[in-house]
């Protein structure tokens, strides 16, 4: 007797959904072991990791300001990675999104009105997209792979804000500290919940979310978006230019992680400063795959993952558990989450070690 | 044929099932030293299976293989060699940028001195006449020649048996009546041939015997210098078959696309580039393009579409506007559909139904989309009137375009086309790999097409359906097109001719071309 994977004929819908809530249960399975094993508290740190941030009511507002930057950025993925496109590089258009706002509000300190906030969320997003357009053009004119190229530029982006907060955009009354002056009063996202630090953010990257569900399942550009990565010739066929595709991809991806950065600018950190990345566009990717690059599927991808972010603080502080145990059980869940796609497209059978005597037929036609 | 050899390949019983398919479903058949074989059958009737069985590709699920009067099992295609069973495979695995010796030399099993390979090599050709220079890159070889490298590579091994899948579908005439002695001369040694082919004309000019399969069941077999085309045809369809009617005293209207000095660079290191093509077809008209694969046809198409834009865009016009420069949507709107010879993947998405599939090319013409949405619910409509008017066999419209059969994906492709109602049709291979019942189905729909005043332009390797199908044709050879042949005037030779049987030297097929006149 032996195991064989076998093709299916439809790739299937149910494994579909089946394979993440998998992944994630896998994950806190072999999470506890190799938390066990190595001499820590391993159920404890699953329970912490998993359980706290979905039983404390209190966690849940830090869940939700967690979950935000993720599902906006994880949408903007989706469309890339559904059209085969591969922007590795979102976290650098995060920060740069979050750089163009912040430069907006700094030129806006001694204003005020209404318009300076919805002016750095424009700049932002402007930002984000401008500077996934590098990666963009480089593809389109001279064919240099995007992975690489996007994944490279945040690194620059990095650079860029460390230049910014230390020198130039230093704030003179902040006692030398690596950071810019504090947003205004409206520069400031203001409070969704009173009395939670759940900020309006959070709300338009529901409203973008389910937006870009519409756009992805029914408009002509999510159609495009789908063709292209799934069979590029077919799209050229179709009409649909690949070019044009990597271009629009790039600037919605961006745009929407520059978005998220503005966010966190004028929302959480209230400035910018060198802490400021907090890997948010890697993760993302996470978020992506593990909410099946469907902006719905995102949104719960995004919470489940906030949800990691803020447990393995907890576990931290509860357990003593090190600061890279949740980059640890973000990566399983990713890695298991690839590992079992692979019963979408294939079905397990076991087999006898004779061959059959007889076969039945199965369904007739072909 | 001596009666009292034992049998050379014997099968009993052969199974072998797939997911959802049976692929083959107790085969027996025998075949004899020195006999000439046919393996008939529509696609997916489980010729490929059962051959991939006895070459060691696939294990039987049940059912017993005798070589030579014993039973073997043959865990691999090496084995297989070991035995004396050498294949031609359909398409070649042949590297472009090595010589026909290096590609030998490569596929051995053993190690042999180049020089001793090249004298055998020398040896076999000579001995069945395989006209071949062993030091040419492949690259710079014809289809046809490049069969003949698998040929000697499956003849070095001294075969006992050796089987061809589908051999003929990308030689020309000429090319074809070569193979046909080379294959005679070795049958006439005792080798055994099992010749895989749906060409029926061919096996009864070749074959002693046919085994015909149907569903995966041997349906008969028979002698195929005893039937008729017709009736091994109806055998391979289990039905009978439909002629197709054309609409007597039509005329031909204006000249509706107008293709003028179109030429395409070639696109790759071995791309062929598309060269100074023009002809023009008018309303109700089919237009054939004859050629062997790999001469430029595919280009042609991707040019014709507007999947490739040019520069030039006085080179092709429909009804006189100028379409060179729109690409595939821009013109799709003017009237011009196309159907590319890749169903998978290119005319179709596999992952995607067949209701988003009708998306991909109808949602302009059709007003599927408003203010940038798609109205699935205008896409599943025109997507069931194709599947009810084309018979497309689907599990509905939600069925993904993979999980179709290729006969029926054609189908359905075809009739997304045509249902559209362009002024102009561009199809390439239009019943390549399908079967004779579905291929019939297509060309009644190419004709009635026409006949409702469209102007049609077919490419195909298949000179019988074009010399069916179309009023006018030409030959497609390296990118440039012949003069414009009427479907009456043209015989099979000067086609054969002009598609490159005298390869490569444009003198000498100009030099034929006068004696086939004067003869």
């Amino acid at each position: 007797m032996r195991l064989k994977l076998e093709k299916r004929r439809e790739p299937s819908r149910l494994m579909l959904y089946v394979t993440p809530v998998a992944a994630v249960l896998l994950t806190m399975i072999v999470g506890a072991i190799i938390f066990s094993l190595i001499g820590y508290n391993g159920l404890g740190a699953v329970k912490e990791v998993f359980l706290t941030p979905i039983l404390n009511p209190i966690k849940w507002q830090e869940v939700a300001i967690k979950a935000s930057p993720l599902i906006l950025i994880g949408v903007g993925l989706a469309f890339g990675n559904r059209a085969a496109i591969w922007n590795i590089g979102a976290e650098g258009q995060y920060v740069v999104g979050a750089l163009a706002g912040t430069g907006v509000g700094l030129l806006t300190q001694n204003y005020t009105g209404f318009w300076i906030l919805p002016t750095m969320l424009v700049a932002g997003f402007i930002g984000g997209a401008a500077y996934g357009a590098i990666p963009a053009v480089l593809r389109t004119r001279f064919n240099v792979n995007e992975t690489l190229s996007s994944l490279m530029m945040t690194y620059v982006a990095i650079h860029l804000l460390n230049f910014l907060v230390t020198g130039p955009w230093k704030d003179p009354s902040g006692f030398s500290f690596p950071q810019t002056a504090l947003v205004t009063a409206d520069q400031t996202m203001p409070t969704l919940i009173p009395g939670t630090i759940v900020h309006w953010g959070v709300a338009l990257t529901l409203i973008i979310a389910v937006i870009m569900w519409v756009v992805m399942s029914r408009s002509v550009f999510g159609f495009q978006v789908r063709v292209v990565g799934s069979a590029p010739q077919a799209a050229r066929y179709g009409g649909f230019s690949q070019k044009r595709t990597i271009w629009l991809v790039f600037l919605l991806s961006g745009g929407l992680a520059g978005l998220a950065g503005i966010f966190e600018v004028t929302g959480p950190f209230q400035q910018m400063s060198l802490g400021f990345p907090s890997n948010y566009g890697f993760t993302a990717i996470i978020v992506a795959f593990l909410g099946r690059l469907n902006p719905l599927g995102v949104i719960v991808a995004g919470i489940v993952l906030a949800i990691t972010y803020v447990g393995g603080d907890i576990a931290q502080s509860a357990l003593q558990l090190p600061n890279a145990s949740k980059g640890i059980f973000q990566a399983m869940m990713l890695f298991f989450l690839l590992a079992s796609d692979i019963l979408v497209r294939y079905r397990l059978r076991v087999v006898s070690a004779a061959p059959a005597k007889d076969v039945q037929p199965v369904r007739s036609g072909a | 044929m001596d009666a009292n050899l034992p049998l050379r390949l014997e099968l009993i019983g052969i199974t072998k099932s797939f997911p959802g398919v049976l692929a083959n479903d107790h085969v027996s058949f025998a075949v004899r030293p020195g006999e000439i074989h046919a393996l008939l059958g529509e696609n997916g009737a489980g010729k490929s299976t059962l051959v991939k069985m006895i070459y060691g590709i696939m294990q039987p699920d049940a059912g017993e293989i005798r070589w030579n009067g014993a039973p073997v099992t043959i865990h691999n295609p090496r084995e297989a060699r070991k035995l004396g069973i050498g294949m031609v495979f359909q398409h070649f695995s042949l590297f472009e940028a090595m010589t026909v010796l290096e590609n030998i030399a490569l596929g051995m099993d053993s190690k042999i001195a180049a020089r001793d390979l090249e004298a055998k090599i020398r040896e076999v050709m000579t001995t069945y006449g395989l006209n071949l220079e062993p030091h040419r890159v492949v690259s710079t070889l014809s289809v046809g020649e490049r069969q003949r490298i698998e040929i000697v590579r499956a003849l070095l091994l001294n075969p006992k048996l050796l089987i061809m899948d589908e051999p003929t579908s990308v030689l020309t005439p000429q090319e074809v009546s070569q193979l046909f002695d080379t294959l005679r001369k070795l049958a006439s040694e005792g080798c055994a041939i099992l010749y895989i082919s749906h060409k029926l004309h061919e096996i009864k000019a070749l074959c002693d015997t046919a085994t015909i399969l149907r569903g995966g069941k041997l349906v008969d077999t028979c002698d195929p210098r005893q039937e008729t085309s017709r009736s091994m045809a109806e055998k391979m369809i289990g039905g009978s078959l439909k002629d197709i009617v054309k609409p007597a005293g039509r005329t031909l209207g204006e000249a509706k696309f107008v293709v003028n000095k179109l030429s395409v660079p070639p696109v790759g290191e071995f791309g062929i580039a598309i060269d100074n093509v023009s002809f023009s077809v008018r309303a109700g008209e089919i237009f054939g393009i004859a050629g062997v694969a790999g001469n430029g046809q595919n280009a042609l198409l991707l040019a014709l579409s507007g999947e490739v834009v040019g520069n030039d865009g006085e080179a092709i016009t429909l009804d006189g506007i100028w379409l060179g420069r729109l690409n595939a949507k821009q013109r799709r709107l003017k009237g011009l559909a196309s159907v590319p010879e890749e169903r998978n993947g290119h005319a179709a998405v596999p992952d995607f139904s067949l209701s988003d599939n009708s998306v991909l090319t109808a949602r302009d013409r059709l007003k599927m989309v408003v203010s940038g949405l798609i109205r699935p619910g205008l896409a599943k409509a025109y997507t069931g009137r194709v599947i009810a008017e084309f018979g497309v066999k689907a599990q509905g419209v939600e069925a993904t375009a993979g999980s179709l059969s290729g006969g029926n994906l054609q189908k359905y492709i075809m009739g997304r086309e045509i249902l559209q109602r362009p002024t102009v049709l561009v199809v390439s291979q239009p019943t390549w790999g399908v079967d004779a019942g579905a291929a019939a189905a297509i060309h009644q729909a190419l004709v009635d097409l026409a006949a409702e005043g469209s102007a049609i332009v077919v490419i195909s390797q298949d000179l019988d359906e074009l010399l069916t199908l179309c009023d006018t044709m030409a030959v497609i050879n390296e990118g440039r097109l012949s003069r414009v042949l009427k479907a009456g005037e043209a015989s099979i030779e000067e086609i054969g001719l002009l598609m490159g049987g005298v390869h490569g030297d444009p003198n000498a097929t100009a030099h034929a071309m006068e004696q086939l006149h004067a003869s």
